[in-house]
């Protein structure tokens, strides 16, 4: 007989600066030793959920709590932070703010120290733990010197040498590249293994969680649990459409082939699915469908030659580089993490200087054209909105650009409420920016770089951490730029988003250019995705396995049909 | 990053082997000896003797040539500075006046204010390198534990290695940010009106301001959950004991404080006066 | 539950002297008067002396101040350093009326942060800076105290134009905006 090990009984939360709860009649039994996936929209309430579990709430986050919630047969409210952190330990989604010591030792010491455990003692533990992460080699290392992935094992590093009962993960793959997600996934698999932790991981990239088993999905929507069942389960109903949320992109082929889903068929493992008659619908779909044609080659709008770059004396991050890119495209860079991806980029516009080799914008030699002149034809979006924002109202946060370059108020005016129409921000447009959400923060830096008419605009992980529905709504509206003619190119490492959007990529590995090909066949081809940390997508596998004779075709009219049937495109 | 700052350097040496809470101590001692005398006479020991430190420590001048070039030409501006504002200050202060050169009236030269800023240059030379050594063979991951060691509460010992920690990620995204602005038309540079620069500065700091606050709530929660400041005292992993060395060197160094005290306000005035 | 420092406030003071380093390091704007320039790391550790009180001013001036002076410079200037952590603390000391997290952060609060940050850093900068000076130092007086009055006059300027556009800004941040509506 299992125990468990956490208990919500119709618990509902509040909090102190929100008028409804955001939490609804949770009742929810977690067992020990069990792994759990926690999945649903931005703000269903995932992380809150979370949160009552390590403590957060109610001891830093004030609300008021109805029901019970029982961690070790004990009320949280009962308990305090330090002791509820003894049994349930949380690697926190931002890796750069939970770790905080200066190197890796010292960071996964960090609870021993402050539990006053012995020096000695101390550095046996920390000894064990790191190579329990394989990070033995790394303890004097400090956290500049480490990837997001390494960052990340640190991090769990931090919190097993509690020798915690739960392990909690907020959105554990929302930094990491594709190939080091993997890697995340699987080692919090073997952990489990090892340790008989119970896990507990909040995420909404589903498919990226599944490459490993888990016992159970809940899935949350607008603070309430709506499915607790296994994975197979899950996965044959259409529970996850209606919470928007994306499912596998395997299911959704087997789903517009017209199959019929069965947790039978071992959905949940794509390795071991069973296809049974499905083989033959897969085909029959491949065939009814076809492609839209791609668009005749336009002139160039911006040609990159030879470019190489480094920063003081330190080894080339971009190391002879050059291709051309054509007014109206729609192309992504990708590589992992620290390739030169936003290095590449902040040169284009002219951010960083000192590099040999040549670059045109429209024939025209780039050489000496300031920063700023570059921003009236190259505009650069920044990650985190919240870098290039610094006035109150939308408004004069989109008109700043233009109020600098000594444009007539009238002008400046036309040109702002122009901007914001295209952006869907209009209605909003006396509205201060700290009302609007991270995705529409995003619009307003946007909006902010269209004022200055540029012909290309460069996005630096333009949907990072966000969920399938924003993803979807940022994505349209950059593919509705591009119809507008504005050439647009993504930094990312979001195999779908490529997929999905971007008809062409350019791959970069360790400072050089190894691909600049179609994403469909970037994706297909196994060397290039090993080199750049990508992750080979599943639809091509899907293919092979129903001996569809050109996977790779088989992929581009997944794309191409999915994309109608989502509704967007006109 | 374009912008040179002094970080550790990693050798092996009698210095980088000494705990960072001794090297502590001795920086705190050597400063307080430093700002406290005016004696010329262990001004100049202070000085022979740093050099010699800078010499075990294995460091070399090139490696740290960035900062004492900044120093010298603060030093050559200081001294200028002082000549032009007051001339015969060494006078004042030695009570004689031996003029050397003859320029105009209070502008002739004294060998007592020659004397005088010869001083207030070597003030400057007898502290710097103690405090350069400081920064350049203690661990910034020592630092914390090392405050700690000598009485410094553990919270506000930890704050300084947050500091220490995130310098360089604010660092970042100050360049990021200021790039940003820069594109969409912000100059910071002289090209700009003096109070066109100040709001135009503002518009760069309030993002990193921002986004620097959040950063405080993730890490506050980060610390929370890994129970900082549980309990009254904590230990540290990057801890140094005390060993031979340390003790040795601290009592060298409480010699050095209290001779060096004695011999400056022995006769009643904290300067060395040749002139009498 | 709180023993002595809060953990926030200790992160604040971890962060903001970090950035008060990067600041003064990166941001500091020379105004065309030898010697003298627009410092925005005061306008910075006067907002953070309001939001987090006196106690993280107090140590964001000290630990944010004596940081970059020896990371950057390779040595401190103590009779400043002092106050830095004189201004940080006093103007978190008698700016306490002003409740900056209500999000109220008008004409009134404008007029008493400014006298504030004006007498506090006017005694700092051209009375202690300058005394310390002569105490530490025995620089000449005519000297430190012009150079003690140059800087207090750029920085006070520079406390009220940006730090009372930061507080302003920050000010809304905390406000609620329940009275909007789609136009």
């Amino acid at each position: 007989m299992k125990k468990p090990i956490i208990c919500f009984n119709n618990f509902t939360f509040k909090y102190d600066s929100q008028k409804n709860p955001t939490l609804h009649d949770i009742n929810l039994t977690i067992n020990q030793g069990e792994k759990i996936l926690i999945v649903g929209p931005s703000g269903c309430g995932k992380s809150t959920l979370g949160h009552c579990l390590n403590g957060l709430v109610p001891f830093a986050y004030k609300g008021d709590i109805t029901g019970s919630l029982k961690v070790n047969g004990q009320e949280t409210k009962d308990l305090t932070i330090f002791s509820l952190s003894k049994i349930v330990g949380t690697v926190l989604q931002d890796p750069d703010g939970q770790f905080i010591g200066l190197s890796v030792g010292e960071d996964i010491a960090f609870s021993l120290e402050n539990d006053e455990v012995p020096i000695d003692i101390m550095k046996e533990k920390v000894i064990d733990i790191s190579k329990l992460i394989n990070m033995e080699k790394y303890l004097g290392a400090s956290v500049h010197e480490l990837s997001g992935g390494q960052r990340q094992r640190v991090a769990l590093g931090g919190v097993l040498v509690e020798q915690v009962d739960v392990l909690l993960f907020d959105e554990p793959l929302a930094n990491l590249d594709p190939a080091t997600g993997r890697h995340a996934i699987k080692l919090i698999d073997e952990i489990q293994k090892e340790l008989h932790t119970t896990v507990i991981i909040i995420e909404h990239r589903l498919e990226d969680v599944l490459d490993q088993h888990v016992d159970r999905i809940i899935v949350m929507d607008q603070g309430r649990i709506i499915s607790d069942t296994t994975p197979n389960e899950l996965l044959a109903s259409s529970i996850l459409e209606q919470t928007n949320i994306r499912e596998p992109l395997y299911i959704r082929a087997l789903k517009y082939a017209n199959c019929k889903l069965t947790p039978e068929m071992n959905l949940e493992h794509f390795n071991k699915l069973n296809l049974y008659d499905c083989k033959e619908a897969l085909h029959n779909w491949y065939k009814s469908t076809s492609i839209q044609k791609s668009l005749p080659e336009a002139e160039s709008i911006l040609e990159v030659e030879k470019i190489t770059f480094a920063y003081g004396a330190q080894k080339p991050t971009i190391n002879d580089i050059s291709f051309t890119i054509r007014k109206g495209e729609m192309i992504s860079i990708v590589g992992k993490n620290g390739a030169g991806k936003s290095t590449l980029s902040r040169l284009i516009c002219g951010f960083e200087k000192g590099h040999s080799g040549k670059m045109f914008f429209a024939g025209e030699d780039m050489k000496d054209v300031t920063i700023r002149e570059r921003a009236e034809k190259i505009g650069m979006v920044m990650q985190n909105p919240n870098h290039m924002i610094s006035k109150h109202m939308i408004y004069d946060e989109v008109a700043l650009g233009l109020v600098l370059r000594g444009i007539s108020e009238d002008e400046i005016k036309e040109r702002v409420e122009k901007a914001l129409q295209v952006c869907g921000l209009f209605p909003f447009r006396n509205w201060p920016i700290s009302a609007l959400s991270f995705g529409q923060r995003k619009r307003v830096t946007i909006a902010s770089i269209l004022v200055l008419n540029p012909e290309v605009i460069i996005l630096d992980e333009p949907t990072a951490g966000q969920d399938f529905f924003h993803y979807t709504q940022i994505m349209e509206f950059l593919a509705k730029l591009n119809r507008l003619g504005i050439t647009i190119i993504m930094v990312t490492h979001d195999m779908h988003l490529m997929l999905e959007y971007t008809p062409r990529c350019l791959v970069i590995a360790d400072g050089k250019l190894i691909a600049d090909d179609s994403a469909v066949n970037v994706l297909s081809n196994k060397k290039i995705v090993e080199a750049a940390n990508l992750k080979q997508t599943s639809l091509f596998e899907l293919a092979r396995r129903a001996n569809i004779e050109h996977p790779t075709e088989f992929v581009a009219r997944f794309i191409s049909f999915d994309k109608e049937v989502r509704g967007f495109g006109n | 990053m374009a912008t040179e700052m002094l970080a550790y350097i990693d050798r092996k040496s009698f210095i980088h082997g000494l705990s960072g809470a001794t090297k502590l101590i001795i920086f705190i001692m050597w400063s307080s000896i430093a700002m406290l005398t005016y004696d010329t006479r262990i001004l100049l020991v202070l000085f022979i003797f740093s050099m010699i430190v800078l010499k075990v420590s294995k460091i070399k001048l090139r490696e740290i040539g960035f900062v004492l070039l900044f120093i010298l030409a603060f030093l050559l501006l200081n001294n200028i500075a002082i000549y032009i504002f007051s001339p015969q200050e060494g006078v004042k202060i030695y009570g004689t006046s031996h003029v050397l050169v003859e320029i105009v009236g209070r502008y002739n030269i004294t060998l007592e204010q020659l004397f005088y800023q010869f001083n207030i240059t070597l003030k400057y030379f007898a502290v710097i390198p103690a405090a350069l050594l400081f920064i350049v063979t203690t661990h910034p991951s020592e630092f914390a534990a090392s405050l700690n060691k000598i009485g410094v509460n553990y919270k506000i010992a930890y704050s300084v290695s947050l500091a220490l920690r995130y310098i360089p990620d604010i660092q970042r995204d100050f360049r990021t940010i200021a790039q940003a602005q820069q594109a969409r038309g912000i100059d910071l540079s002289s090209k700009e009106k003096l109070t066109k620069r100040i709001k135009n500065a503002g518009s760069i700091i309030l993002p990193l301001i921002l986004s620097s606050l959040d950063r405080i709530d993730t890490i506050s929660n980060a610390m929370e959950l890994r129970a900082f400041g549980k309990k009254k005292q904590r230990t540290w992993y990057n801890e140094r004991n005390f060993n031979r060395h340390d003790y040795v060197t601290m009592l060298v160094g409480f010699i050095i404080l209290i001779v060096s005290l004695v011999i400056t306000f022995s006769d009643g005035s904290r300067f060395y006066n040749p002139f009498v | 539950m709180e023993r002595g420092l809060s953990i926030k406030t200790i992160v604040a003071i971890g962060i903001g002297s970090a950035v008060f380093v990067i600041l003064g390091r990166f941001a500091s704007i020379p105004t065309g008067i030898p010697n003298t320039s627009i410092e925005t790391s005061y306008a910075f550790l006067a907002l953070m002396s309001i939001i987090f009180g006196p106690i993280a001013g107090v140590l964001i001036g000290l630990i944010g101040h004596a940081l970059k002076d020896a990371l950057f410079y390779g040595s401190i200037w103590w009779s400043w350093v002092l106050v830095s952590s004189f201004v940080g603390l006093f103007i978190g000391v008698f700016a306490s009326r002003i409740n900056i997290q209500s999000g109220i952060f008008g004409g009134k609060q404008i007029i008493t942060f400014n006298i504030v940050q004006a007498i506090v850093q006017a005694i700092g900068w051209f009375l202690i800076a300058p005394t310390l000076d002569i105490i530490i130092y025995a620089e000449p007086a005519n000297k430190v105290y012009l150079q003690g009055i140059a800087a207090g006059l750029s920085n006070i300027v520079t406390v009220g134009v940006i730090g009372t556009i930061l507080l302003i800004s920050y000010a809304r941040t905390r406000s609620k905006s329940n009275s909007l509506s789609v136009e």
